[in-house]
């Protein structure tokens, strides 16, 4: 342990005297060195009543998961690495990441023509349905390829992309084809730019379309089933298409993709032998003082990684995000929504209005309102003959139509949220919410184990400036349910002084819970000073259990129960 | 050992010390591919201001600080402009779960701000930002001269007193 945190001190250093040599060198003019870092450590105490003891901390009370990035960038010529280290990794992130190194590095040179990465890069193709790498530092994900990425750009308006590469496995080095091998190859034209006689008209359209197959060593696999082995014959490539367009005229903008993938028999999908099919369209118009947006996603057995026997998050190759609103008010978000890959329907619209300073509505200060309903559905499924049950292993699972919903509602979220300034010192924003959760399909039970938590949520969150400088800030939430763990309450004092200061308090009482034991308080102190780019927060409490999700992907985080300090910098 | 360690963390605070140094100041934005809210193609490369300074602001339709960031300076942005010519552009690291939702949220907030979309944060990964909302300020010349992550109300006072500085001619510390 002490010789780990001894190598994390001597490569954190090295990453910065990196830029320092570069400096006093100063080779040659015109080069810059950039670089970021966070540390995220805690020490973690037992809390009998949440379940957490001297055994399920096992000694391990202090924690950290840390990064360390630099970028070196010299005319069309860009190089970087990133040094990350668990020691070992706080509770609620994956063991697996326990350990240090560097599991992103990258060369690269662009220009007009063409652009060039060698090693690890993200990338995206169109809306990420057949292609997308990223990184989530605060979930822990981390599906970059190593390889190689070219673009190319003939001419105005026209951009290939080719992709070749190994995604990231934890620390688990690639070799003898231990998971897949991707290979991508994507086109993207702006029509308007391409056609000098469009470059003025009205109508802008932009066309695109991708190919990404992945090669998985292994023609055949032994599954027991009913009592006997059953010999699966498997794909070793599997590829995913498709394309999309996105037209756009003066306010209203439509853009779809749509993917296919080939049969893709994992451990996600039980093993069947169904080809894949995804849909994404969204509508939108906006002008100044309305906004309006329609979405709406099909997706049917497209779980796409490069390891076909993982089953968490890692490995995605493509990127199927939940259509569902983004809530980050914590009751707002006790039950998050996240895409069910094997098969959902849903759709969702928003309505954002402003009404101006001295209008009717709007009267001295101006008044907004943002509302949003989604709502996502199972698919309705069919036997592919008698003697096949839905989703058989080794088989091709079931059949169903284009945008099929079945009658099984996996989650719907009606919310209103109103944004109100009174004088010049106070600012409110209040919010209500009805949402309906099906916790067996989300959080993956089997059914009836817990069924489905109907929940209302209502929240005012109101900030009062004190002065230029000061300003205190309250939220008081309720969240009412008869399912689950029952009725919430939660509040938060925060205060901040500008630029550098916060001090926060915040609690939250599930008063409502059945089991009388488990009425708890969780409540957090924190505090934090910011200084440039650079923010240092310190605060100390009970966290609940819960689901954390950041775009489409989430993770689940136990109980805890101690003092957490979160650096992070960026220079 | 212990000796090493020492002499390790003091080459990590003096290269900290030296983050003022001119290498490490963006003395031209990186050059990446990102979109406007209508979806179509805009260059990193194209955020510019006649010669006048820039304020860069990363933030996302889920952020609740970086809301309340660009709602308060919607606010006084007009008087802004018209005092100094600063240009606010507005870069969203929205991923594809919401990207589609930027642009009926810009208009239906009424914000004038240029807002683009990185939405697999190309354009936040080449400024080393981490956490949002994080704010960069340009000199005219384009140069970054002042970068601060988080918002608290009050900073945009902060903020717009650098950028008449920088009309004056006066140095950013």
């Amino acid at each position: 342990m002490k010789s780990q945190i001894c190598y994390f001190l001597g490569a954190i250093s090295i990453l910065f005297l990196l830029p320092v040599t570069a400096r006093s060198q100063d080779v040659i003019k015109g080069s810059e060195v950039h670089g970021s870092m966070q540390a995220d450590a805690a020490y973690y105490l037992t809390d009998p009543k949440t379940g957490i003891t001297d055994s399920t901390l096992a000694g391990k009370l202090i924690r950290m998961n840390s990064f360390a990035e630099v970028n070196y960038s010299l005319g069309n010529f860009t190089a970087g690495m990133r040094f990350e280290a668990y020691l070992p990794p706080l509770t609620g992130y994956d063991a697996q990441y326990n350990g240090t190194g560097v599991p992103y590095w990258y060369v690269n040179y662009k220009n007009n023509f063409i652009d060039v990465t060698a090693g690890n890069f993200y990338e995206q193709f169109g809306y990420g349905m057949m292609l997308r790498t990223y990184q989530e530092w605060t979930l822990g994900f981390d599906n970059s390829l190593r390889g190689v990425r070219v673009k190319v750009m003939p001419v105005k308006g026209i951009t290939f992309k080719g992709v070749y590469g190994v995604q990231r496995y934890y620390w688990e080095p690639y070799k003898d084809y231990n998971r897949g091998i991707v290979k991508g190859f994507d086109a993207d034209f702006y029509l308007n730019d391409i056609f000098t006689s469009l470059n003025d008209a009205k109508v802008k359209l932009t066309l695109g379309g991708s190919f990404v197959s992945n090669y998985q060593q292994g023609t055949t696999k032994d599954i027991p089933y009913n009592g006997q082995m059953l010999a699966l014959k498997l794909p070793e490539n599997v590829s995913n298409y498709g394309g999309r367009f996105n037209l756009n005229i003066g306010d209203f903008n439509w853009f779809t993709e749509y993917a296919h993938k080939i049969n893709d028999p994992s451990s996600l999908n039980n093993y069947i032998y169904k080809d894949g099919d995804g849909l994404f369209t969204n509508i939108s118009f906006s002008k100044p003082g309305l906004g309006i947006s329609l979405m709406s996603k099909w997706i049917d057995n497209m779980s796409y990684k490069s390891d076909r026997s993982v089953s968490n998050n890692m490995l995605n190759i493509n990127y199927l995000p939940a259509i569902t609103k983004e809530h980050s008010y914590a009751l707002a978000s006790m039950y998050p929504y996240s895409t069910q890959p094997n098969g959902e329907v849903g759709l969702s619209g928003t309505v954002t209005l402003h009404f101006a300073k001295k209008s009717p509505l709007g009267g001295k200060t101006g008044l907004s309102v943002a509302a949003n309903f989604s709502q996502v559905n199972g698919l309705q499924k069919k036997q592919v003959n008698d003697t096949t049950f839905i989703g058989q292993i080794g088989t091709l699972g079931y059949k169903s139509g284009f945008y099929a919903a079945g009658d099984n509602v996996y989650y719907q979220d009606a919310n209103i949220e109103v944004t109100k300034k009174f004088g010049k010192k106070w600012k409110g924003i209040f919010t209500y919410l009805y949402q309906t959760y099906n916790k067996d399909v989300i959080e993956s039970h089997a059914p009836g184990d817990f069924g489905t938590v109907y929940s209302q949520i209502g929240i005012a969150d109101i900030a009062w400036n004190i002065t230029k400088k000061h300003t205190l800030r309250w939220e008081v939430q309720g969240l009412w349910t008869k399912q689950d763990k029952g009725n919430w309450v939660a509040g938060l004092v925060e205060l901040t002084i500008s630029p550098a200061w916060f001090v926060s308090v915040v609690d939250q009482y599930n008063y409502g819970n059945t089991d009388a034991t488990q009425r708890l308080n969780y409540y957090t102190v924190s505090a934090g000073y910011t200084n440039h780019s650079t923010r240092i927060a310190l605060s100390y409490g009970r966290q609940r259990e819960g689901i954390i999700c950041v775009g489409g992907v989430c993770r689940y985080v136990p109980a805890t129960n101690g003092l957490t300090l979160t650096i992070t910098g960026s220079f | 050992m212990k000796t090493l360690r020492i002499l390790l963390l003091l080459c990590l605070i003096s290269s900290v010390t030296f983050a003022q140094e001119s290498i490490f100041n963006y003395k031209k934005l990186p050059s990446v591919k990102l979109k406007t809210v209508k979806g179509l193609p805009f260059s990193s490369d194209s955020i510019t201001n006649n010669g006048k300074p820039i304020i860069i602001s990363f933030w996302a339709t889920w952020c609740k600080p970086c809301v309340r960031e660009l709602t308060t300076i919607a606010d006084v942005y007009d008087d802004w402009v018209t005092e100094t010519g600063v240009k606010l552009y507005a870069i969203s690291v929205d991923d594809s779960r919401s990207m589609t939702l930027v642009g009926p949220m810009v208009n239906g907030k009424g914000w004038e701000y240029t807002v683009l979309l990185d939405p697999n944060s190309d354009f936040k990964r080449a400024m080393n930002v981490g956490p949002i909302p994080h704010t960069f300020l340009l000199n005219g010349k384009g140069q970054v001269v002042y970068q601060h992550t988080s918002f608290s109300e009050g900073d945009e006072l902060n903020l717009i007193e650098m950028v008449r500085k920088l009309n004056r001619g006066e140095e950013i510390k």
